[in-house]
């Protein structure tokens, strides 16, 4: 088996308050090898506003500063332009928001904080729920998904609604560097904030979590069923720079998802049916995103846009 | 010093430029827009070395410039109404926080039915977040304020956010000469913000953080007690400030011939100049009236009221607003202010000017007579159309 090749400092500290297995926490940790310790981070209320533990402790080693669930975009605004009219040189302003806090509540400040092309890395960590405050639907649960608002009742078969795709209204915007990222390529994420924190303007991350109490699964099955939904088309991994798609995974043939769907108690209640019209939902935006490559891969790079706060 | 005919609203600008601000941000709503634009035109013509932040909502004008002061910048945002209460979230934060950010509030009345209009209703409903209110009487009044709330917000012990108000149109749209200080003389009342209680980049900490029930009462009481400085510094800010300008404006609670009043009206923001007049005019009339402008709302002047009853029997509060379901909110904090002091003179209600009706020298000399005749401390609407105005359609 290869060896790992991850700068070996770390910025998150052990004794943190994140349940075993928690897709949020590994998030943190391999991106803030990639951001690195001169780095300023907004926090909405989210997992993470809990899992960095309460005060006067912290598991972060960088500053951190909280804001409601609904304004991280404009917090990295304010951040940004005191950065910079107090002069402080080689700072790195990211938020780390929830799918909540971004898809759903947080749209606004974000979709604002892209349009007004600040310079800073939005990271919208994606365990497809309101999972800190107890497992309840938001816009970017999975279609057929049980959650406590969404149950599995009567006429009710869990989420009727699609997936939110943040990926796509955030390009809407044309943001300098977007990317989605998977704790189970530790490598390809770590490289991916890299390449967010050397970009300049609105950066955006879309990281998978899995949870394991929202998702239903085992704990030691994290990095497993993240690989799956990666090798299943699922949940691709690839970045936008300047309009340019490139995937950075890429598979000649996908897996089935029976796999996927079959760990995970949330989908407990699905037919063989319903299975296979996801893994046709799969197929369909994988060859989406390939034909997306090919396109933008001849297309000539946008000039760049000037920045501000 | 340049004297220049100035709006409320650029009174308000020329302040901020004069203050340095580093960050601003700001959404537009009417009243509030030309302070905003003004300060567009400093930025833009190097008048004023600023980052202007274009946000796409009063709720991320105010987080962005909470973030940004968290970071050690001072910071400036402007808003009116429904804006102000949007962003009522964020006035926990700016507050809780510390952030000694000041805004300018241009009252305006609050929808349904939509109305421009001047009224208090947006910053009493704002009254309990932990920000400082002043309520200025005159465009002048409010540049000086502006300066002043700054380097009141500022204050170590006191780092706490500050709201400077004005009556729309009265004072956001009405000219009117202003003395505009010279930048050297503010740099020196005014010198740049110092780094406290920071996030310092490269450094471990978090600013907000949570708590349990183990904490979160002392993070509470803290908030509690920089409010309370805010009666011994105020007066040592704004003598700097006159030894510097020449200006004063009085403190918490300036008084206007209530010296051996038989009663005394206590009036907010624009109106008091209209009742500055009445008194005079009962005065010469040989009626004994006096006046308070309640100039500063939170924290509440509690002391200067009690030595203020200790003179008067009957007091009359005016109030902008209605508190529904109680009267207005000027008086009855005046009320619970008295009642727990030596001295408990009969505290009548009255409410005038809602939604930018006009307060006249009649109403004024209405309310004087229903003060000096039989008692009665139950709230009146003191200004209702004269016909009957039917609302039900």
């Amino acid at each position: 088996m290869a060896k790992l090749t991850l700068p070996a400092e770390e910025w998150m500290y052990r004794g943190h308050a994140a349940c075993p297995g928690c897709g949020p926490a590994l998030a943190m940790r391999l991106l803030l090898k990639g951001l690195g310790p001169r780095t300023i981070l907004a926090i909405p209320a989210c997992c993470w506003t809990v899992i960095a533990t309460p005060f006067p402790t912290t598991a972060l080693a960088v500053a951190v500063l909280d804001n409601p669930i609904e304004s991280t975009g404009a917090s990295l605004a304010g951040l940004r332009a005191a950065a910079d009219a107090l002069g402080l040189a080689d700072v790195t302003v990211a938020g780390f928001a929830g799918d909540g806090g971004t898809a759903d509540i947080g749209l606004q400040a974000l979709s604002g904080m892209l349009e007004r092309r600040t310079d800073a890395i939005f990271v919208m960590y994606d365990n497809e729920g309101y999972m800190n405050t107890g497992v309840q639907r938001s816009g970017a649960t999975p279609q057929g998904a049980w959650t406590t608002t969404t149950p599995v009742a009567g006429t009710r078969r869990g989420k009727r609604e699609p997936k939110k795709e943040i990926m796509e209204v955030v390009l809407a915007h044309h943001p300098s560097y977007a990317a989605t990222a998977n704790p189970a390529f530790p490598e390809d994420l770590v490289r991916k904030a890299e390449r967010a924190r050397a970009a300049r303007g609105p950066r955006f991350l879309h990281i998978l979590a899995p949870c394991p109490p929202g998702w239903r699964f085992s704990s030691e099955e994290t990095i497993a069923l993240g690989r799956l939904a990666t090798e299943t088309g699922l949940f691709p991994l690839y970045e936008v720079e300047d309009g340019v798609y490139r995937i950075t995974r890429p598979y000649g043939t996908l897996k089935p998802v029976d796999e996927y769907v079959r760990a995970q108690g949330r989908f407990r209640h699905w037919t063989d049916a319903e299975i296979r019209e996801l893994g046709a939902q799969a197929r369909a935006g994988w060859e989406r995103l390939c034909r997306r490559e090919r396109e933008t891969a001849a297309v000539a790079r946008p000039p760049p846009i000037p920045l501000t706060a | 010093m340049t004297r220049e005919v100035l709006s409320g609203n650029h009174a308000q600008s020329h302040a901020v430029r004069l203050a340095r601000a580093q960050v601003i941000s700001a959404y537009p709503i009417t009243p509030q827009t030309t302070i905003v634009e003004k300060l567009a035109e400093f930025v833009a013509t190097g008048a004023l070395e600023a980052q202007l932040i274009e946000v796409e909502s009063e709720h991320s004008a105010l987080q962005a410039v909470v973030s940004a002061s968290a970071l050690g910048a001072r910071t400036y945002t402007a808003t009116s109404s429904q804006g102000l209460l949007l962003m009522h979230e964020l006035l926990h934060w700016a507050a809780g926080l510390r952030a000694p950010i000041v805004m300018g509030v241009v009252n305006r009345a609050v929808a349904p039915p939509w109305n421009i209009g001047a009224d208090h209703t947006d910053t009493m409903s704002q009254r309990d977040t932990g920000w400082i209110q002043f309520y200025p009487e005159s465009n002048q009044e409010v540049l000086d304020t502006v300066l002043v709330a700054y380097r009141l917000a500022e204050t170590a012990e006191v780092r706490l956010p500050v709201m400077v108000s004005e009556d729309a149109f009265y004072l956001s749209h009405t000219v009117e000469p202003v003395d505009v200080p010279e930048p050297e003389i503010v740099d020196r009342f005014l010198p740049p913000r110092t780094g406290h209680a920071i996030l310092v980049p490269g450094t471990v900490g978090r600013l907000g953080s949570f708590t349990g029930p183990d904490r979160y009462v002392e993070f509470r009481r803290e908030l509690a007690r920089a409010s309370a400085q805010v009666p011994r510094v105020l007066p040592e800010v704004e003598e700097e400030y006159r030894r510097l300008t020449g200006r004063s404006h009085g403190g918490a609670l300036p008084t206007y011939r209530a010296e051996g009043a038989d009663a005394v009206l206590v009036t907010m923001g624009t109106m008091t100049t209209t009742a500055r007049t009445v008194v005079d005019e009962l005065r010469a009339a040989g009626q004994r009236v006096g006046l308070a402008k309640l100039r500063l709302f939170r924290p509440f002047p509690d002391t200067e009221l009690r030595r203020l009853a200790a003179t008067v029997d009957r007091l009359g509060v005016v109030d902008r607003s209605y508190t529904f379901g109680a009267s207005g909110a000027a008086a009855t904090e005046v009320q619970a202010a008295l009642y727990r002091g030596p001295h408990r003179p009969l505290v009548a209600g009255f409410l005038a000017g809602v939604g930018g009706r006009d307060v006249t020298p009649a109403h004024i000399r209405r309310m004087f007579a229903e003060l000096l005749g039989p008692a009665d401390p139950e709230p009146r609407w003191a200004d209702l159309a004269p016909l009957e105005v039917d609302v039900h359609g």
